[in-house]
């Protein structure tokens, strides 16, 4: 099977679009991306949305077909990839589908969503609605998840809280040096632990944004990159997993299945493993997410993770695994369908050397996109073409 | 009014019922955990709660024993003077949140259930 290559990438800035809707938000970030890859339209194949919610938020529905006319890439095959906040990484997974299948020579993938609009409560409960339906009734949403699991976390294994409040500190430092972040601006540990409670022992500054914001990736045969490009980033790894719907039914509340088997099944056929990747992109919707991921993906033990982060082992600049260099979802932002296309953007050009401030010494990087809280899981790892 | 759980014929038994339970093992019975008490696994409390919830809202994941099988479930809780370890029952309650003020169909489920109340 040839590998899949990706030759371009763009991201719209991240933040409140005041007067720009889903289908603007899409186009900005696809034609870049065309513009990115030196990809005429005409030429796209196969042309993938990555989108949650615009029905709900917008009562604007039919997106992907609207883009292609938008942006003047008919008569390509067109497809909405909704797998609630791991869209984006359903869509790269997707993407890489169409193209390792054969199917498609030039496949764009555009994320996006538009939120800002609506209330935090309401924004909250579009979210909250992909809860089952005795979850959702008790007014349980993903914020919640996250407090009740970082409560046993921190209880079951001693973890100090601020090993929690070191993520968001450390997060927001890497997004002062990305100029499409929702937030560039740093919080210290005192800001970040006398912020006011959402779901306690998690405050404010323990979540993601609410955010409108696009990102796309151009995916083809590796034979086609070298038609455009001598240098591109290949996609050597990707797999996707679920866990059970229903949170409170899963064993143990501190393991996410979905991202140990989505990263198992991405190293397998990466041939690679935890060791060896540079960099990664994790889904820091909630501080605890952080945590659960680098132990899933064994870049740390059950209840480690922890220590790591205290000790600076995830610090962008002197750290041995720099995690979330772009500043996470947390400071970044957490536009839902657009997230994991804008780790993927991230991670591809950390290993075009193309990250500025950001840039760290990177061959092999990995990102992980979570659905809801760990129900939907995808693990992409990508490789230089050196 | 009852809290039912699913036993399968494997023997497993979990809060909500599905249609397949572990291994593809098909329901054999339902169990009211209403009769039951349980145990605090997690609990958090809420502060900023959607349309049509109260705030705050403390919510928990709770641990019912029934007959040595663990049956997990969440709801909310009658008070926030709860800590990890302490036992519950549950207490019915005509209704969770205001149904039509989220963004679910109202028709679509029901509203009533249960909060677990410290013994």
């Amino acid at each position: 099977m040839e590998r899949v290559a990706i030759i371009g990438a763009s991201m719209t800035q991240f933040g409140q679009r005041e007067g720009e809707w889903i289908l603007d938000l899409l186009a900005e970030a696809g034609i870049d991306c065309l513009a990115d890859a030196g990809v005429d339209a005409a030429d796209v194949e196969h042309l993938y949305v990555s989108n949650m919610a615009s029905g709900e938020f917008e009562g604007q529905t039919g997106v992907m077909n609207a883009l292609a006319h938008d942006i003047d890439a008919m008569p390509a095959y067109t497809q909405r990839i909704d797998q609630t906040s791991s869209s984006g990484g359903a869509g790269i997974y997707a993407a890489w589908q169409s193209v390792a299948s054969g199917a498609s020579d030039m496949t764009l993938l555009v994320g996006g969503e538009k939120m800002t609009h609506k209330t935090t409560g309401e924004a909250t409960d579009v979210i909250a609605s992909l809860t089952h339906p005795v979850e959702y009734k008790t007014g349980v949403t993903l914020p919640s998840f996250a407090g009740l699991t970082a409560r046993h976390y921190l209880e079951r294994f001693d973890a100090p809280r601020e090993s929690l409040a070191k993520v968001a500190v450390k997060n927001h430092e890497n997004g002062v040096d990305n100029p499409k972040a929702q937030f560039r601006k740093e919080v210290d540990l005192e800001t970040v632990l006398e912020s006011p409670i959402i779901a306690d022992p998690l405050r404010l500054y323990d979540f993601c944004p609410i955010t409108d914001g696009s990102a796309a990736l151009m995916l083809c045969p590796e034979a086609v990159a070298k038609e455009y490009t001598d240098d591109y980033v290949v996609i050597s790894g990707i797999d996707g997993a679920t866990d059970t719907h229903v949170v409170h039914e899963r064993e143990d509340p501190t393991v996410m299945d979905g991202v140990v088997e989505s990263g198992t099944g991405a190293y397998e056929m990466s041939g690679r493993g935890p060791e060896d990747i540079d960099v990664a992109e994790l889904h820091d919707m909630f501080t605890i997410l952080e945590f659960l991921q680098m132990e899933g993906l064994g870049f740390a033990e059950q209840g480690e993770a922890w220590k790591l982060v205290e000790e600076g082992y995830t610090e962008r600049d002197t750290g041995e695994l720099p995690i979330n260099t772009s500043g996470g979802l947390k400071s970044k932002g957490h536009p839902l369908g657009a997230s994991g296309v804008a780790q993927g953007v991230e991670i591809y050009e950390q290993l075009m050397g193309e990250a500025g401030p950001r840039q760290v010494e990177a061959d092999v990087g990995l990102c992980c996109n979570v659905g809801g809280f760990g129900n939907c899981v995808i693990t992409t790892i990508m490789e230089a073409a050196r | 009014m009852t809290m039912d759980a699913t036993r399968y014929e494997d023997g497993s038994i979990s809060y909500p019922g599905h249609p397949r339970g572990p291994g593809g093992a098909e329901p054999a019975e339902t169990i009211d955990l209403s009769e039951y008490t349980a145990e605090v696994v997690t609990w958090t409390t809420s502060t900023a709660t959607p349309p049509g919830v109260r705030e705050p809202n403390t919510l928990a994941i709770v641990e019912f024993d029934v007959d040595g099988e663990p049956v997990r479930a969440i709801g909310q809780v009658t008070t926030d003077e709860i800590e990890t370890g302490d036992e519950v029952r549950p207490v019915h309650v005509e209704e969770l949140r205001e149904p039509g003020a989220g963004i679910r169909e109202p028709e679509s489920q029901a509203w009533d259930g249960y909060r677990f109340e410290p013994v």
